[in-house]
């Protein structure tokens, strides 16, 4: 793989279920176009995913920042609101405050934040209620 | 087995990537959970879903799957099928129900992946 940092960022807008996984769409191809390994590629596509969705169906708007220097990949999300209260509480899987619309769509089952953090090598999640959340993942890229 | 395999044992139609049928996938995975399907899935697999909305699609493409089955009879919108297509996915589409679907292909030695589920591609 070349030597090179890159930095990018996604918009993520609130509600949107028709755009719903474009930017995970642009930042696997991205990924693969630089040679990532594929079973670390396919652990940030599915993280990445579950991010934008939960911005999609949680926030009030957000993005996703993609950073990657030759020996990891940061991916962090970030948004404007509501924040969650209990962050340990959402941390379980099958605890959903997802709406009906997500559901009917096949998501909302709960199994995001779990997802994410199953995938990455390292993940961080803050929230303040009233001002936002920040999740941040990183992935090693000397492990496959 | 081959794609074609499958579309044999479900007496399958093909709705896009005729030109794939010759791909291997030796396990399965029926959900109408994308969630589930995200959190659960691993390798070359095939999804058997009776959700036909796009984000099946996109599921699917995120993580590496080849092959959609789509059970009852089910055919999702052309807008699905052309994301199906970019994607290189083949969409095939059977009478049969969910559960019949499973069981044929678990018979003909088709086995789901959740024997994977603790594990991690690492």
């Amino acid at each position: 793989m070349q030597e090179f940092s890159l930095a990018d960022t996604y918009g993520v807008t609130a509600q949107d279920y028709t755009t719903a996984g474009d930017a995970s769409a642009a930042i696997k191809r991205k990924l693969k176009q630089l040679g990532v390994d594929s079973g670390v590629l396919r652990r940030i596509a599915v993280a990445s995913y579950e991010a934008e969705l939960n911005l999609i169906i949680h926030s009030h708007g957000g993005q996703l920042t993609l950073t990657m220097t030759p020996t990891e990949i940061a991916l962090v999300s970030n948004d404007s609101g509501p924040g969650i209260p209990d962050i340990n509480q959402a941390l379980q899987e099958g605890f959903s405050t997802a709406s009906e619309e997500a559901r009917n769509l096949g998501f909302g089952a709960g199994m995001g934040l779990p997802n994410m953090k199953r995938n990455a090598d390292d993940f961080h999640i803050e929230s303040e209620v009233g001002k936002g959340t920040l999740i941040r993942m990183r992935f090693h890229l000397n492990k496959s | 087995m081959t794609i074609s395999d499958i579309i044999g044992i479900l007496e399958a139609r093909v709705l896009c990537g005729e030109d794939a049928l010759s791909q291997e996938i030796s396990t399965a995975c029926g959900s109408d959970l994308m969630s589930d399907v995200l959190a659960f899935v691993k390798g070359k697999t095939l999804l058997i879903t009776g959700l036909t909305n796009v984000h099946v699609v996109r599921t699917a493409s995120m993580l590496d799957i080849h092959c959609i089955v789509f059970a009852r009879g089910k055919i999702p919108g052309d807008d699905v099928l052309q994301e199906a297509r970019e994607s290189g996915i083949v969409v095939l589409t059977t009478a049969f129900t969910t559960f019949t679907t499973c069981g044929l292909l678990y018979q003909a030695g088709m086995r789901g992946n959740s024997e994977c589920l603790d594990q991690r591609d690492r």
